[in-house]
Protein backbone atom coordinates (compact mmCIF):
# COMPACT_ATOMS: atom_id res chain seq x y z
CA UNK A 1 0.00 0.00 0.00
CA UNK A 2 1.34 3.18 -0.46
CA UNK A 3 -0.03 6.81 0.37
CA UNK A 4 -1.43 9.43 -2.16
CA UNK A 5 -1.53 13.19 -0.34
CA UNK A 6 -4.49 14.43 -2.04
CA UNK A 7 -6.03 17.91 -3.13
CA UNK A 8 -9.26 17.29 -5.51
CA UNK A 9 -10.79 20.39 -5.53
CA UNK A 10 -9.15 23.46 -7.42
CA UNK A 11 -9.85 26.01 -9.72
CA UNK A 12 -8.46 27.43 -12.74
CA UNK A 13 -9.00 30.53 -14.42
CA UNK A 14 -11.69 29.02 -16.29
CA UNK A 15 -13.74 29.37 -13.20
CA UNK A 16 -14.69 33.37 -13.12
CA UNK A 17 -13.86 33.58 -9.70
CA UNK A 18 -10.35 31.49 -10.04
CA UNK A 19 -6.97 33.72 -10.04
CA UNK A 20 -5.38 34.44 -13.22
CA UNK A 21 -2.44 32.65 -11.91
CA UNK A 22 -4.37 29.35 -11.71
CA UNK A 23 -2.99 28.38 -14.93
CA UNK A 24 -2.69 24.57 -16.15
CA UNK A 25 1.87 24.88 -15.68
CA UNK A 26 1.04 26.60 -12.52
CA UNK A 27 -1.58 24.62 -10.89
CA UNK A 28 0.67 21.16 -12.07
CA UNK A 29 4.05 23.11 -10.19
CA UNK A 30 2.40 23.99 -6.91
CA UNK A 31 0.75 21.11 -6.40
CA UNK A 32 4.38 19.42 -7.00
CA UNK A 33 6.26 21.85 -5.22
CA UNK A 34 3.94 21.41 -2.85
CA UNK A 35 4.55 17.32 -2.37
CA UNK A 36 1.07 16.86 -3.92
CA UNK A 37 0.36 13.47 -5.22
CA UNK A 38 -3.11 13.53 -6.79
CA UNK A 39 -4.96 16.58 -7.67
CA UNK A 40 -8.32 17.31 -9.45
CA UNK A 41 -9.25 20.96 -11.43
CA UNK A 42 -13.00 21.37 -10.77
CA UNK A 43 -14.26 24.74 -12.53
CA UNK A 44 -17.44 25.44 -12.17
CA UNK A 45 -19.78 23.67 -14.64
CA UNK A 46 -16.72 23.33 -17.10
CA UNK A 47 -14.12 20.34 -17.69
CA UNK A 48 -12.75 22.79 -20.38
CA UNK A 49 -9.27 23.40 -18.86
CA UNK A 50 -8.54 19.78 -17.74
CA UNK A 51 -7.05 18.77 -21.36
CA UNK A 52 -4.14 21.56 -20.67
CA UNK A 53 -3.95 20.18 -17.06
CA UNK A 54 -3.73 16.65 -18.37
CA UNK A 55 -0.99 17.34 -20.39
CA UNK A 56 0.90 19.98 -18.04
CA UNK A 57 0.99 16.83 -15.72
CA UNK A 58 2.30 14.18 -18.17
CA UNK A 59 6.11 13.38 -17.79
CA UNK A 60 5.30 14.13 -13.33
CA UNK A 61 4.74 12.03 -10.73
CA UNK A 62 1.49 13.81 -9.99
CA UNK A 63 -1.30 11.59 -11.30
CA UNK A 64 -4.47 14.34 -12.73
CA UNK A 65 -7.97 13.51 -12.16
CA UNK A 66 -10.11 15.47 -14.59
CA UNK A 67 -13.51 17.21 -12.90
CA UNK A 68 -16.14 20.02 -12.72
CA UNK A 69 -18.03 21.19 -9.62
CA UNK A 70 -21.63 21.20 -10.76
CA UNK A 71 -23.58 23.91 -9.39
CA UNK A 72 -26.74 21.77 -9.38
CA UNK A 73 -30.17 23.92 -9.87
CA UNK A 74 -30.66 23.89 -6.47
CA UNK A 75 -27.45 25.73 -6.60
CA UNK A 76 -25.54 22.97 -4.87
CA UNK A 77 -21.99 22.26 -5.61
CA UNK A 78 -21.01 19.09 -6.57
CA UNK A 79 -17.64 17.57 -7.11
CA UNK A 80 -17.40 15.55 -9.99
CA UNK A 81 -14.63 13.40 -11.38
CA UNK A 82 -14.14 11.09 -13.95
CA UNK A 83 -11.63 8.45 -15.50
CA UNK A 84 -10.60 10.65 -18.25
CA UNK A 85 -10.10 13.70 -19.63
CA UNK A 86 -12.46 12.74 -22.90
CA UNK A 87 -15.35 11.17 -20.42
CA UNK A 88 -14.79 14.99 -18.42
CA UNK A 89 -15.25 16.82 -21.58
CA UNK A 90 -17.92 14.98 -22.62
CA UNK A 91 -19.85 15.64 -19.19
CA UNK A 92 -19.02 19.00 -19.64
CA UNK A 93 -20.57 19.80 -23.00
CA UNK A 94 -23.34 18.11 -22.33
CA UNK A 95 -23.78 20.10 -18.86
CA UNK A 96 -22.90 23.29 -20.90
CA UNK A 97 -26.60 22.40 -22.76
CA UNK A 98 -28.13 22.52 -19.39
CA UNK A 99 -26.79 26.59 -18.35
CA UNK A 100 -29.28 29.07 -18.64
CA UNK A 101 -28.20 31.35 -21.43
CA UNK A 102 -27.09 33.90 -19.70
CA UNK A 103 -23.75 35.40 -20.89
CA UNK A 104 -20.90 36.38 -18.37
CA UNK A 105 -19.87 40.03 -17.75
CA UNK A 106 -16.05 39.91 -17.37
CA UNK A 107 -16.03 43.07 -15.04
CA UNK A 108 -18.68 41.95 -12.94
CA UNK A 109 -17.72 38.31 -12.44
CA UNK A 110 -14.46 37.68 -13.90
CA UNK A 111 -12.84 36.50 -17.26
CA UNK A 112 -13.48 32.69 -17.94
CA UNK A 113 -10.22 31.64 -19.61
CA UNK A 114 -9.28 28.60 -21.42
CA UNK A 115 -6.04 27.67 -21.76
CA UNK A 116 -3.57 25.41 -23.77
CA UNK A 117 -0.97 22.98 -22.25
CA UNK A 118 1.92 26.14 -23.04
CA UNK A 119 -0.26 28.47 -20.87
CA UNK A 120 -1.81 30.08 -23.83
CA UNK A 121 -5.82 31.82 -23.46
CA UNK A 122 -7.16 30.13 -26.61
CA UNK A 123 -10.58 31.19 -25.89
CA UNK A 124 -13.11 32.18 -23.36
CA UNK A 125 -16.36 30.94 -21.95
CA UNK A 126 -18.79 32.86 -23.29
CA UNK A 127 -21.72 31.66 -21.09
CA UNK A 128 -21.36 32.34 -17.40
CA UNK A 129 -20.35 29.31 -15.37
CA UNK A 130 -21.77 30.08 -11.96
CA UNK A 131 -25.37 29.76 -12.57
CA UNK A 132 -27.00 26.19 -11.53
CA UNK A 133 -27.88 23.51 -14.60
CA UNK A 134 -30.95 22.47 -15.29
CA UNK A 135 -30.41 19.01 -13.20
CA UNK A 136 -31.00 18.62 -9.55
CA UNK A 137 -28.82 16.98 -7.15
CA UNK A 138 -30.93 13.80 -6.97
CA UNK A 139 -30.56 13.44 -10.87
CA UNK A 140 -26.56 14.12 -10.53
CA UNK A 141 -25.33 11.23 -9.48
CA UNK A 142 -26.70 8.85 -11.61
CA UNK A 143 -25.92 11.19 -14.61
CA UNK A 144 -22.23 11.49 -13.47
CA UNK A 145 -21.84 7.73 -13.25
CA UNK A 146 -23.02 7.02 -16.84
CA UNK A 147 -20.09 8.83 -17.72
CA UNK A 148 -17.89 6.46 -15.76
CA UNK A 149 -17.87 9.25 -12.72
CA UNK A 150 -17.76 9.71 -9.16
CA UNK A 151 -19.25 12.92 -6.98
CA UNK A 152 -19.81 13.62 -4.06
CA UNK A 153 -21.68 17.03 -2.37
CA UNK A 154 -18.72 20.04 -1.87
CA UNK A 155 -17.51 22.06 1.09
CA UNK A 156 -21.11 20.95 3.40
CA UNK A 157 -19.79 23.14 6.19
CA UNK A 158 -19.87 26.34 4.23
CA UNK A 159 -22.75 28.95 4.70
CA UNK A 160 -23.52 28.79 0.80
CA UNK A 161 -23.74 26.66 -1.96
CA UNK A 162 -23.55 23.85 0.44
CA UNK A 163 -26.04 21.03 0.34
CA UNK A 164 -26.53 21.11 4.10
CA UNK A 165 -27.63 24.72 3.60
CA UNK A 166 -29.66 24.40 0.60
CA UNK A 167 -31.32 20.96 1.37
CA UNK A 168 -30.84 20.58 5.89
CA UNK A 169 -29.65 17.34 5.00
CA UNK A 170 -27.61 14.91 2.96
CA UNK A 171 -30.70 12.80 1.60
CA UNK A 172 -30.14 8.93 1.55
CA UNK A 173 -31.93 9.11 -2.34
CA UNK A 174 -28.55 10.78 -3.81
CA UNK A 175 -26.44 7.58 -2.52
CA UNK A 176 -23.20 9.69 -1.73
CA UNK A 177 -20.42 7.59 -0.31
CA UNK A 178 -18.60 10.90 0.26
CA UNK A 179 -18.62 14.47 1.53
CA UNK A 180 -16.61 17.19 1.36
CA UNK A 181 -15.48 19.65 4.46
CA UNK A 182 -13.36 22.58 4.06
CA UNK A 183 -12.48 22.30 7.73
CA UNK A 184 -12.51 18.49 8.84
CA UNK A 185 -12.50 19.82 12.84
CA UNK A 186 -15.89 20.95 12.25
CA UNK A 187 -16.82 17.84 11.76
CA UNK A 188 -17.97 16.57 15.11
CA UNK A 189 -19.78 19.80 15.47
CA UNK A 190 -22.03 18.84 12.56
CA UNK A 191 -22.14 15.24 13.39
CA UNK A 192 -24.85 16.54 15.91
CA UNK A 193 -27.07 18.18 13.61
CA UNK A 194 -26.40 16.07 10.19
CA UNK A 195 -25.53 12.20 11.63
CA UNK A 196 -26.08 11.09 7.96
CA UNK A 197 -22.31 12.37 7.42
CA UNK A 198 -21.45 9.61 10.05
CA UNK A 199 -21.61 7.19 6.89
CA UNK A 200 -20.10 9.43 4.81
CA UNK A 201 -16.06 9.36 3.74
CA UNK A 202 -15.19 12.41 4.93
CA UNK A 203 -12.36 14.41 2.77
CA UNK A 204 -11.08 17.89 2.92
CA UNK A 205 -9.84 19.35 -0.55
CA UNK A 206 -8.61 23.09 -0.62
CA UNK A 207 -11.57 24.49 -3.25
CA UNK A 208 -8.83 26.86 -4.05
CA UNK A 209 -9.03 29.59 -5.85
CA UNK A 210 -5.25 30.82 -5.62
CA UNK A 211 -1.79 29.47 -6.01
CA UNK A 212 -1.41 29.86 -2.39
CA UNK A 213 -4.50 27.58 -1.51
CA UNK A 214 -3.73 24.54 -2.93
CA UNK A 215 -3.15 21.85 0.16
CA UNK A 216 -0.50 21.20 1.69
CA UNK A 217 0.13 17.34 1.82
CA UNK A 218 -1.90 16.67 4.73
CA UNK A 219 -4.91 14.88 3.65
CA UNK A 220 -4.25 11.27 1.93
CA UNK A 221 -5.74 8.14 1.26
CA UNK A 222 -4.11 4.18 1.43
CA UNK A 223 -4.25 2.98 -2.07
CA UNK A 224 -2.73 -0.52 -3.58
CA UNK A 225 0.33 0.45 -5.08
CA UNK A 226 -0.17 -0.82 -8.49
CA UNK A 227 -3.09 2.51 -8.51
CA UNK A 228 -0.68 4.74 -11.17
CA UNK A 229 -4.37 5.90 -13.24
CA UNK A 230 -7.20 8.26 -13.29
CA UNK A 231 -9.41 5.63 -14.05
CA UNK A 232 -7.94 2.97 -11.13
CA UNK A 233 -8.77 6.24 -8.79
CA UNK A 234 -11.99 7.15 -9.29
CA UNK A 235 -12.92 3.56 -9.10
CA UNK A 236 -11.14 3.45 -5.70
CA UNK A 237 -13.45 6.59 -5.07
CA UNK A 238 -16.42 4.13 -5.48
CA UNK A 239 -15.52 1.78 -3.25
CA UNK A 240 -14.69 4.13 -0.43
CA UNK A 241 -16.12 3.25 2.57
CA UNK A 242 -16.53 4.63 6.24
CA UNK B 1 -38.50 56.57 -2.40
CA UNK B 2 -34.32 55.99 -2.38
CA UNK B 3 -32.35 53.82 -1.06
CA UNK B 4 -31.57 56.18 1.96
CA UNK B 5 -35.06 56.01 3.51
CA UNK B 6 -35.06 51.91 3.38
CA UNK B 7 -33.47 51.47 6.70
CA UNK B 8 -35.80 53.34 8.86
CA UNK B 9 -38.71 50.96 7.31
CA UNK B 10 -36.95 47.69 8.30
CA UNK B 11 -34.67 48.47 11.60
CA UNK B 12 -32.00 48.21 9.32
CA UNK B 13 -28.48 49.00 9.26
CA UNK B 14 -26.29 50.52 6.51
CA UNK B 15 -23.47 48.22 6.02
CA UNK B 16 -22.38 49.57 2.83
CA UNK B 17 -23.84 53.36 2.00
CA UNK B 18 -23.53 53.36 -1.97
CA UNK B 19 -25.15 55.45 -4.10
CA UNK B 20 -28.01 55.35 -1.30
CA UNK B 21 -29.61 58.53 -3.29
CA UNK B 22 -30.96 55.53 -6.03
CA UNK B 23 -34.16 55.71 -6.49
CA UNK B 24 -35.78 52.69 -5.92
CA UNK B 25 -39.00 51.23 -7.68
CA UNK B 26 -39.99 47.60 -6.65
CA UNK B 27 -39.03 45.03 -4.34
CA UNK B 28 -37.64 41.27 -5.05
CA UNK B 29 -37.16 38.43 -3.10
CA UNK B 30 -35.03 35.50 -4.34
CA UNK B 31 -32.11 33.38 -2.90
CA UNK B 32 -30.94 31.56 -5.57
CA UNK B 33 -28.83 33.22 -8.06
CA UNK B 34 -28.91 32.05 -11.10
CA UNK B 35 -32.85 32.91 -10.92
CA UNK B 36 -31.52 36.49 -9.23
CA UNK B 37 -29.30 37.28 -12.48
CA UNK B 38 -32.07 36.17 -14.95
CA UNK B 39 -35.65 37.82 -13.31
CA UNK B 40 -34.82 40.78 -10.62
CA UNK B 41 -36.24 43.70 -12.10
CA UNK B 42 -33.24 46.61 -12.16
CA UNK B 43 -34.10 49.36 -9.91
CA UNK B 44 -35.26 47.21 -7.36
CA UNK B 45 -34.86 46.59 -4.07
CA UNK B 46 -33.30 43.24 -3.23
CA UNK B 47 -33.90 41.38 -0.12
CA UNK B 48 -32.49 38.18 0.54
CA UNK B 49 -30.42 36.15 2.90
CA UNK B 50 -27.32 35.39 0.71
CA UNK B 51 -24.37 38.13 1.92
CA UNK B 52 -21.52 37.01 0.05
CA UNK B 53 -19.62 38.31 -2.82
CA UNK B 54 -21.66 36.47 -5.55
CA UNK B 55 -24.54 38.42 -4.51
CA UNK B 56 -23.34 41.87 -4.77
CA UNK B 57 -21.58 40.80 -8.23
CA UNK B 58 -24.87 39.54 -9.23
CA UNK B 59 -26.85 42.88 -7.90
CA UNK B 60 -24.17 44.19 -10.54
CA UNK B 61 -25.65 42.32 -13.27
CA UNK B 62 -28.86 42.59 -12.27
CA UNK B 63 -28.85 46.39 -12.28
CA UNK B 64 -31.06 46.17 -8.46
CA UNK B 65 -30.75 49.71 -6.35
CA UNK B 66 -29.58 48.09 -3.09
CA UNK B 67 -29.17 44.50 -1.22
CA UNK B 68 -30.96 43.96 1.44
CA UNK B 69 -29.76 40.89 3.82
CA UNK B 70 -32.48 39.50 6.13
CA UNK B 71 -32.75 37.94 9.26
CA UNK B 72 -30.23 39.29 10.68
CA UNK B 73 -26.91 37.42 9.02
CA UNK B 74 -23.76 38.60 8.12
CA UNK B 75 -22.41 40.20 4.96
CA UNK B 76 -18.80 38.75 4.02
CA UNK B 77 -15.88 40.74 4.42
CA UNK B 78 -15.68 40.17 0.93
CA UNK B 79 -18.77 41.16 -0.26
CA UNK B 80 -18.94 44.48 1.45
CA UNK B 81 -15.25 45.77 -0.33
CA UNK B 82 -16.88 44.27 -3.21
CA UNK B 83 -20.02 46.53 -2.92
CA UNK B 84 -17.72 49.68 -1.90
CA UNK B 85 -15.62 49.16 -4.84
CA UNK B 86 -19.03 49.18 -7.46
CA UNK B 87 -20.76 51.95 -5.26
CA UNK B 88 -23.35 48.96 -4.50
CA UNK B 89 -25.69 49.91 -1.07
CA UNK B 90 -26.03 46.85 1.02
CA UNK B 91 -28.32 47.21 3.83
CA UNK B 92 -29.14 44.50 6.83
CA UNK B 93 -32.64 44.10 8.92
CA UNK B 94 -33.09 41.58 11.72
CA UNK B 95 -36.56 41.07 9.95
CA UNK B 96 -37.59 37.84 7.88
CA UNK B 97 -37.58 38.45 3.98
CA UNK B 98 -40.93 38.81 3.75
CA UNK B 99 -41.60 41.34 6.70
CA UNK B 100 -38.86 43.35 5.33
CA UNK B 101 -40.37 43.42 1.83
CA UNK B 102 -43.99 44.13 3.21
CA UNK B 103 -42.64 46.85 4.83
CA UNK B 104 -40.67 48.64 1.91
CA UNK B 105 -43.61 47.74 -0.64
CA UNK B 106 -46.56 49.44 1.46
CA UNK B 107 -43.78 52.26 1.19
CA UNK B 108 -44.05 52.07 -2.42
CA UNK B 109 -47.51 51.71 -2.63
Amino acid sequence: MKRLYYDLHIHSCLSPCGDMDMTPCNIVGMARLNGLDVIAVCDHNTAENCPAVQAAAEGTHLLFIPGCEVCTEEEIHVVCLFPDVDAALRFSRMLHEKLPPICNDERAFGRQSIFDSQDQEIGTEPLLLLTGAALSVDELPAVVAQYGGFCFPAHVDRDSFSILVSLGVIPDSCGFTMAELRDKSRLPQLLTTNPELGDKVIVQNSDAHYLQDIAEPEQFFEVPDDLTTAGQFIAFLKGLRV
Amino acid sequence: MTVKEIPALIEGTVVVKGDDQREVTGVYCCDMLSQVMGRAPADCAWVTIMGGVNAVAVSALADTACIIVAEGLDVDADAVVKAREQDIPVLRTPLPIFEAAKRIDKALS
